[in-house]
């Protein structure tokens, strides 16, 4: 019991703040708490199994799903404020909250009776236990979910599968590309020139040096030169120009 | 261990995630507050197998995972697939059937 009273506030309030997080990877993050915390009062409850799955599928299979599309749609596609239906937001949360307050009450007042507790069924261990149901009674049902499985996997490879439009470049368009770019534009043709070559680095920081002692521009990634992380290598050149008083 | 006090977490965050359906507007959060009652109802699930001795609500919220597994497959895809066509991840965007 102590682990539910100090766990129920944190879920409340983790739960809450998803409701209210602007941002969906902060709902995501709020959303894992809520579900950790649910694991373990799977745990206290005498069902170390879902416990366990609670943790390995949801937590650990579902919620990284959610991050990755997360990702995929962009982090930064925030809500928009607009409400499309006038007064729906109040209207959803004083529905809600009377919702809440009912059940509440409802739960409140029911007597469930004296508690039996899993010490008979969880007599052969839990793990066992909830086999034995799920091949005998729930047989049927769990051969189901196969088939739910299997249609969900290829429903979702039907949903996400995009059809290519345009024929896929092969290394000979790629080759002649680069040739029309060299001509055209005077992009080089080779690679470009690798980082930190005549300094005294090699990081990917440091510009590499043309022979009159001028920095290369294209050695450095644009982002770096961008965010200004650019390394300053006056300091190399003159040390390259006097070697023996630097030693 | 009263069951009581479970139940009413349950009942607790079962509302907080009809709200969050109801409030928020970004399809993907919408599907995580979907998440969140479907955890709550397990919650309940569990609490009536120990007050129950049996492990038949085990049973229920175990299956309650697989189908909110196989949903959430789903759900994604089609997310990823409207944020193709439409650039958008809302939920009012996706409103030409009404017209």
């Amino acid at each position: 019991m102590i682990a539910f009273w100090i766990l129920a506030p944190i879920m409340v309030a983790a739960a809450l703040g998803m409701v209210f997080a602007r941002k969906a990877v902060h709902a995501a993050l709020l959303l894992a708490v809520v579900m950790m915390s649910l694991a373990v009062l799977y745990a206290v409850q005498d069902a170390p199994f879902l416990f366990v799955v609670q943790i390995i599928v949801y937590t650990g299979a579902i919620l990284m799903l959610f991050l990755f599309v997360l990702m995929l749609v962009g982090v930064d596609s925030s809500d928009s404020i607009v409400e499309t239906i006038k007064g729906q937001r109040l209207a959803a949360t004083v529905v809600g909250v009377l919702f809440g307050v009912t059940a509440a009450v409802g739960v409140a007042q029911t007597t469930v009776g004296a508690v039996v507790g899993l010490d008979e069924a969880n007599a052969d261990g839990n793990v066992p236990g909830i086999a034995v149901l799920l091949f005998s009674k729930y047989i049927f049902a769990f051969e189901m979910t196969s088939a739910l499985l299997i249609t969900a996997a290829l429903g979702a490879m039907v949903l996400a599968h995009r059809e290519r439009l345009s024929p896929k470049p092969t290394q000979r368009d790629l080759a002649e590309q680069r040739m029309r770019d060299w001509a055209k534009q005077g992009k080089p043709l080779g690679p470009l020139p690798t980082p930190g070559v005549y300094a005294r680095h090699n990081a990917v920081d440091t510009p590499a040096l043309l022979p009159d002692g001028s920095i290369a521009p294209t050695s450095v990634s644009r982002v770096l030169q961008v965010r200004g992380n650019m390394r300053d290598v006056s300091k190399d050149l003159t040390a390259l120009d006097e070697p023996d008083k630097e030693s | 261990m009263d069951p009581t006090p479970f139940l009413t977490l349950s009942a607790l965050l079962f509302t907080i995630g009809a709200v969050g359906v109801l409030v928020r507007r970004n399809a993907i959060v919408v599907f995580m507050c979907v998440e969140l009652m479907l955890n709550a109802t397990n919650l309940a699930f569990v609490t009536f197998s120990r007050v129950h001795g049996n492990l038949d609500g085990q049973i229920a919220a175990f299956f309650v995972m697989v189908v909110a597994a196989a949903e959430v497959v789903v759900g994604l895809a089609i997310i990823v697939a409207i944020f193709r066509t439409r650039r958008s991840a809302s939920v009012d965007d996706a409103s030409l059937l009404k017209y």
